[in-house]
């Protein structure tokens, strides 16, 4: 096996028993890189030098005994986290030389685990999208299929952990661009409960959804990823203050006792068949470990949750990014007056959905439309969110399809927001009801990944942890990795 | 919804977002056919919903009034487009 291949705790075994150092780990990741990333385009900015110092670092701590599961091993970091020193650009032309004063926390406490960071990941500009074709730079490709895209927003990491670029990475999930795109390119991703990660130097996007999550190769990496960066922060004010648990300790692999429902709303018309098939071999499959299914659970306003995301998400977003005015940080146009310069800045410094966002939610936000839009979908997101806190008196977790289809071909949809907007529309009602996600592997079809969604009630994640892990010790749809990569590398 | 061209524009003014002639007329088509979608919305009794502006039931969060330590001056301006003397240079707001 090769080393970039390795799993977080597949790695730290080899490392705690000095099989191998992080220097020989990390070096292996940077090579992949070196070798893959002309296909793939996952990741903007390559920290070689930072990481190898990291790294020598991290072999120096594990030799003195003071070894975390996380030390010496290499991550990326979604571009839309702020990194000292780091160029940190959300893949927009905005912010292409911001180099941030500060560490999110998540990093600071990556940090302090003593993490190897090997760049920054590739993603739809300032997380808007959900193919990765919004990126100012340039488009990642799908591991699994050239062709194809990794989805988005986080679709640098998702294909970077697929194609060992990185051992893990984290990513941020507003509407399903942690989950989406770790569907479609066959790893683990969680979105954790809102509030159970700082979101303390996370460039905001829309900041009522807006979460921090792992994306990983396996269930009990992303288990241990949530060990470290889970935790109240006094830094982020939305953040709660609730016990984390030890997530490893919730992985067992049968599930007795467990109910589980199928909401029947997410089986959508317009649903590829063969998605809904490996759903359907998935969810037998979590009946035969043990869970009592029932197919007759119903989330009734799930058909709103489109309209009221995309009222709520862009307005939100329009207030965040009202900041991007070329006075403190970014790109700055130089015009004929005070005014010009903050217009032109705006226009030439964000991208085209960018720019449809911050139009939208600018409408819902004006005078004569608040109420018809942006307070009715705040009412709708509270219906939503009752009906889960309904659901989960009778279920411990709900488990539904990630995406209605397989990755789309590049170019497919970049053209019709609407198209692409639905796309997320099995991920983005978990937002908006604030609770947890987790998204594991769950087969092919027509030779690409599908990925199945399990949801619990907020701070539930160590069931959706155990469900996932149950499902991946019976199944081996996550250890299947992207081949069509070795076939192009060999004929080149 | 059908939004004008008119109605771009003041969206235009009121973001501080300037657009060309071509930007004004797709975004004026896509954004009209996105809000037509969004009428489904009405459909929606809201009567008597109170509105969720955040998941979490958190209520005034507030920090004790202690001095801690933040970043240095430099720093800060170490990104800044244009500064001068220690502060964000713009052009005059007022004529």
């Amino acid at each position: 096996m090769n080393l970039y291949d390795l799993t977080i705790h597949q790695s730290h075994e080899l490392l705690k028993n000095g099989e191998v150092s992080s220097t020989e780990l990390t070096r292996a990741v940077l090579e992949r890189i070196s070798k893959v990333e002309e296909k793939l385009h996952a990741i903007v900015t390559v920290t070689e030098e930072l990481a190898l110092r990291q790294a020598q670092q991290a072999d120096e701590r594990i030799r003195s005994g003071d070894s975390t599961p996380l030390t010496g091993i290499p991550a990326l970091i979604k571009d839309n986290m702020c990194t000292r020193g780091i160029r940190t650009t959300c893949a927009s032309r905005m912010l292409e030389n911001f180099v941030p004063p500060y560490n999110a926390t998540v990093v600071e406490k990556l940090g302090d685990a003593g993490v190897v960071i090997v760049g920054k990941g590739n993603m739809d500009e300032f997380a808007m999208g959900s193919s990765n074709e919004h990126s100012a730079f340039f488009v990642t490709h799908n591991p699994w299929d050239l062709g194809s895209v990794p989805g988005g927003s986080s679709g640098g990491p998702a294909a970077a952990v697929a194609a060992g670029e990185a051992i893990y990475a984290l990513g941020s999930d507003t509407g399903g661009s942690i989950r989406q795109p770790a569907g479609f390119c066959s790893i683990v991703g969680l979105k954790p409960t809102y509030g159970r990660v700082s979101r303390y130097g996370l460039v905001a996007f829309a900041s009522s959804l807006d979460q921090i999550g792992p994306m990983t190769k396996d269930v009990t990496d992303s288990a241990l990823v949530m060990n470290v960066i889970a935790g109240y922060d006094h830094r982020d004010s939305t953040s709660v203050n609730y016990p984390v648990p030890d997530y490893t300790k919730a992985l067992s692999s049968d599930l007795n006792g467990l109910k589980l429902g199928i909401p029947r709303e997410y089986f959508v018309e317009g649903m590829q068949k063969g998605v809904e098939e490996v759903m359907r071999t998935a969810i037998a499959k979590l009946e035969d470990l043990g869970a009592t299914v029932d197919w007759e659970a119903s989330l009734p306003s799930t058909r709103y949750a489109l309209a009221a995301y995309y009222i709520i998400a862009p307005s939100e977003a329009m207030a965040n990014l009202a900041r991007y005015d070329g006075v403190k940080y970014g790109y700055s146009y130089d015009g004929e007056n005070m005014w010009d310069d903050m217009e032109k800045t705006r226009q030439f410094g964000f991208g085209p959905e960018v720019k449809r966002r911050i139009i939208l939610g600018t409408y819902a936000l004006s005078a004569g439309y608040y109420d018809a839009y942006y307070l009715k979908a705040q009412k709708v997101r509270t219906l939503i969110m009752q009906e889960f806190q309904q659901a989960f008196e009778h279920y411990d977790a709900l488990i539904t399809p990630t995406s209605p289809t397989v990755p789309f071909k590049i170019g497919q949809k970049v053209d019709d927001p609407l198209q692409m907007y639905l796309s997320d529309v099995c991920t983005l009602p978990i937002n908006i009801g604030g609770i947890p996600g987790l998204v594991v592997p769950a087969g092919f079809c027509d030779g690409l990944p599908v990925g199945m969604q399990i949801l619990g009630k907020p701070f539930s994640e160590e069931t959706l942890l155990r469900i996932g892990y149950a499902y991946e010790q019976a199944t081996d749809w996550g250890q299947q990795r992207p081949p069509i990569l070795e076939r192009q590398n060999d004929a080149s | 919804m059908k939004l004008s061209r008119e109605d771009v524009l003041h969206i235009s003014t009121l973001c501080r977002m300037s657009m060309s002639n071509a930007e004004l007329e797709r975004f004026q088509e896509q954004i009209s056919n996105i809000l037509e979608n969004f009428e489904i919305l009405k459909e929606v009794d809201t009567t008597n919903v109170p509105p969720t502006a955040y998941p979490p039931p958190l209520e005034n969060v507030i920090r004790e009034d202690k001095v801690a330590p933040c970043l240095p001056q430099s720093d800060i301006l170490a990104n800044a487009p244009h500064q001068e003397e220690g502060y964000f240079r713009v052009k005059a707001v007022l004529d």
